[in-house]
């Protein structure tokens, strides 16, 4: 740097300093500052780790779309990578939707797990609260998918802001599925997921001319559907404003491991 | 060999001071007997000052204006006597439990812990104080000595080898705690002082005295030795308190039990051991004093009089502050329901696990910290919602069991500290996932049209939709042999969902939804009806 430069770098400095209040705070505004690396895990769906690198730790991150896009599979499966990654994690769900037996069947280990089973969206805010301040956890989700979207509108955005920074700087992952994205800047990744195309086997149904046509034989399995997910928005901006649409998204397929024989117990 | 004796002077006043230590301020009379025969047993400096005396009628002592009248509680006798073994154990193993208001302690060996026999007189009456008693402490050669000494001494006395004579000269023949006609005896003959007990012939003592004459010659002389019978440590932890006039909200209650955690917490520090679990007691003042026993007429119904609870800590803990929480956020949830007349509260002492985390293993969130969570959670949404999952041991679908939430080190911890069971795993690595299923608690009722025994239309919530694809159905029953056995017949169908009109519930989950889905129904053969179980995700 040229003395001049620095001469005036100073001079701006302690004019800022002089000046005191909210100018005074910002310390040494020219002074070079390395951007925080930012920690991520896996979720555990190769396709979703390769387009948004992982879920980031001390963010909020969102994962939205309407029921049967594969939301609550992403949720566990990102479940499943913490508790075997040894992680104690939380799980808020404001509708008391979650369902053990497919969590076990998905490798969610249960008893790393804490469940917290509430009846509306007050009381999921309020555990949530209590378990971002206790802190320990290696995720917290918030599962509002069965909250019907003008509920959660509602939420006021500084409670998404309060929640974003008492996660920062932990190495918590904190993770919030819902219908719609409502946190918006709050939060650093923000996914979209919505079902495409469903397999069963042992059918061939299709759409014959505009009626739909029931697919149905004896030991007709559901072999799984396909989800796309989406990155509406991610960290750095930079690296996604230079990437094209396509590469924004990414199709994962969801397999039914076990039959419809009446539940996911193995037998 | 060192023995030091500890002794609580006017040891029923300072029992009730210890329950209430705003009282060691003001004048205090202590009071016993049946009314209207009470009488004052004990004063205290400043009542004695005000000239309130020993014997007095509780209404004479009343009189007094700023004083301040109690009655004597043996509970809180028995309580203060526990720490004072409790200070005993504190310092040395070996303690004889002499008296309700005197111990000794066998000092051989601590010189290298806490130093010199004055500096552990002082470290005595230190964690005396913060037991709440106000001590005397002697340090002698021989048991009767040191015992005698601090009956008669205030504060701290070293008494050297072979200075117990001189030494106990100068207290009076009373502190030998001689017969009452042995003190007569004495009186008339106008001996007063040890020492002048001492100078007597111990011949003509034992002729005229007998032998509790040769006895006592002894102790004036400081020549007794005796050995010293070695009390059991206890495992006994509790405190207790009578209220005069009972509790029944909140905050005031919370204020005594703060206290009672306070002092249980101190003696659990002294003993270096924490408490793994806190049993509350209330009792409780019945409703109608004077009302009729309408028990016969409605037996069903029971007055209440005793409340208990109990709060399991993860971990052992006498963080008194953290506790108070714990019990206040579990009186909240179950409220006594009646006024509280007596609270105690008892303590299961256990040591305190030192834990050392890996190096590579993630962190855990702290267990005094998670457990104060997991109250305030509790509180938030009921006591049963909050816990670990368990998979219960049937086929029944859906049926599972809320756990104690522990963390993975706890767990290990109390599986005997098994290894490997909560390490990490290798993560999974195939591309496939596996797909995951909400569910609807309770199940929702559905109405389906059937063609050929496989499910057409369906209809629920408000929605009406077309089956696009069917699987099933897959038949499960079971517990036939119980009162609640189960058949259901199963199908997973995707729906393709026609424009609906506005859900009729606006906390349904339909409100907003794509076009298909694909859904889990049943037909309860029991209950002859269509349900959705739930919907994958």
């Amino acid at each position: 740097m040229s003395s001049k430069t620095s001469a005036l770098r100073l001079q701006v400095e302690s004019a800022l300093a002089r000046r005191g209040g909210l100018a005074a705070r910002v310390a040494s505004p020219f002074q070079y500052r390395d951007r925080p690396v930012v920690e991520t895990a896996p979720t555990g769906v190769p396709p979703i780790d390769l387009l948004t690198g992982g879920l980031p730790r001390g963010s909020l991150t969102e994962i939205y779309g309407p029921p049967c896009s594969g939301r609550t599979s992403l949720l566990v499966s990102a479940l499943a990578m913490r508790t075997a990654a040894a992680e104690v994690c939380a799980l808020v769900d404001a509708r008391d939707a979650f369902d053990p037996h497919s969590a076990e069947t998905a490798g969610v280990r249960l008893q790393q797990l804490l469940w917290v089973r509430c009846r509306n969206v007050d009381q999921a805010l309020r555990a949530t609260d209590l378990l971002i301040q206790g802190g320990g956890f290696g995720m917290i989700a918030l599962d509002l998918g069965d909250t019907p979207a003008r509920v959660v509108r509602y939420v006021p955005l500084q409670v998404w802001f309060r929640f974003r920074r008492a996660v920062e700087h932990t190495p918590t992952i904190f993770l919030v599925v819902e219908q719609e994205s409502n946190a918006k800047t709050c939060a650093s990744l923000v996914l979209s997921l919505h079902a495409q195309e469903t397999r069963w086997a042992q059918t061939g149904g299709a759409e014959s001319g505009g009626e739909i046509v029931l697919s149905h034989s004896p030991g007709c399995l559901l072999d799984g559907w396909e989800s796309r997910a989406e990155t509406i928005r991610s960290h750095p901006a930079e690296i996604r404003s230079q990437c094209s649409p396509a590469e924004l998204s990414a199709a994962f397929w969801l397999s039914s491991k076990c039959s419809s024989e009446g539940g996911f117990k193995q037998r | 060999m060192a023995f030091a004796s500890i002794f609580v002077p006017n040891f029923s006043l300072q029992a009730v001071v210890r329950a209430e230590p705003a009282l060691g301020e003001r004048a205090l009379a202590l009071i016993e007997g049946n009314p209207p025969l009470c009488s004052v047993i004990a004063v205290n400096e400043k009542a004695a000052r005000m000239g309130i005396e020993v014997g007095m009628t509780k209404t004479d002592a009343e009189q007094f204006v700023g004083a301040e009248t109690r009655p004597r509680s043996p509970a809180q006798e028995t309580t203060a006597h526990a720490a004072l073994l409790d200070i005993g154990w504190s310092v040395s193993p070996r303690i004889e439990d002499t008296a309700l208001d005197a111990i000794v302690l066998d000092l051989s060996g601590l010189a290298s812990l806490f130093g010199a026999e004055k500096e552990i007189g002082a470290h005595l009456v230190e964690r005396s104080a913060a037991c709440g008693l106000a001590v005397n402490v002697a340090i002698a050669a021989n048991i009767e000595t040191a015992l005698i000494a601090a009956r008669g001494f205030a504060g701290i006395t070293v008494i050297p080898p072979g200075e117990e004579a001189p030494s106990l000269s100068r207290l009076s023949v009373g502190a030998l705690s001689p017969s009452i006609e042995t003190t007569e005896t004495l009186s008339r003959w106008g001996v007063t002082t040890c020492g002048d007990f001492a100078k007597l012939p111990i011949l003509d003592l034992s002729e005229r005295l007998g032998q509790e004459g040769v006895r006592l010659h002894a102790l004036a002389r400081g020549a007794s030795v005796r050995s010293l019978t070695i009390a059991e440590p206890a495992h006994f932890f509790e405190e207790e308190m009578e209220l005069d006039d009972a509790v029944e909200e909140l905050e005031p209650l919370s204020f005594l039990l703060g206290r009672l955690l306070d002092q249980l917490c101190v003696r659990l520090t002294a003993r270096s051991l924490g408490a793994a679990a806190i049993r509350v007691r209330f009792e409780l003042r019945p409703s109608f004093e004077n009302a009729v026993d309408i028990r016969e007429a409605f037996p069903a119904q029971r007055r209440p009089g005793l409340y208990e609870k109990e709060i399991q800590l993860p971990v052992p803990a006498r963080d008194s502050k953290m506790l108070l929480k714990l019990l206040r956020l579990r009186l909240q949830l179950n409220p006594p329901g009646a006024p509280i007349q007596k609270i105690a509260l008892a303590a299961e002492a256990a040591r305190p696990r030192a834990t050392q985390g890996g190096l590579f293993l993630p962190s855990f969130p702290d267990p005094e910290k998670l457990e104060l969570t997991i109250a305030r959670i509790a509180h938030v949404v009921g006591e049963g919602n909050v816990g670990a999952p368990s998979l219960a041991d049937t086929y029944r679908p859906g049926e599972f069991q809320m756990r104690r939430f522990l963390t993975p080190r706890e767990a290990s911890q109390a599986d005997g500290g098994g290894h490997g069971a909560h390490q990490p795993s290798k993560p999974r690595t195939h591309s496939k996932v596996s797909t995951s299923f909400r569910v609807f608690r309770p199940a929702v009722p559905a109405k389906l049209d059937l063609h050929a025994g496989c499910p057409t239309r369906v209809a629920f919530q408000g929605l009406r939709g077309e089956v696009i694809a069917a699987s099933g159905p897959w038949r499960t029953s079971g517990d036939w042999w119980r009162e609640d056995p189960w058949q259901q017949d199963e199908w997973d169908l995707e729906i393709h969902f026609q424009e609906a009109p506005e859900p009729r519930d606006r906390f349904s989950f339909a409100s907003s939804r794509s076009n298909s889905g694909i859904y889990r129904f049943y037909y309860d053969s029991l209950r002859r009806g269509w349900f959705v179980r739930g919907v994958y995700d």
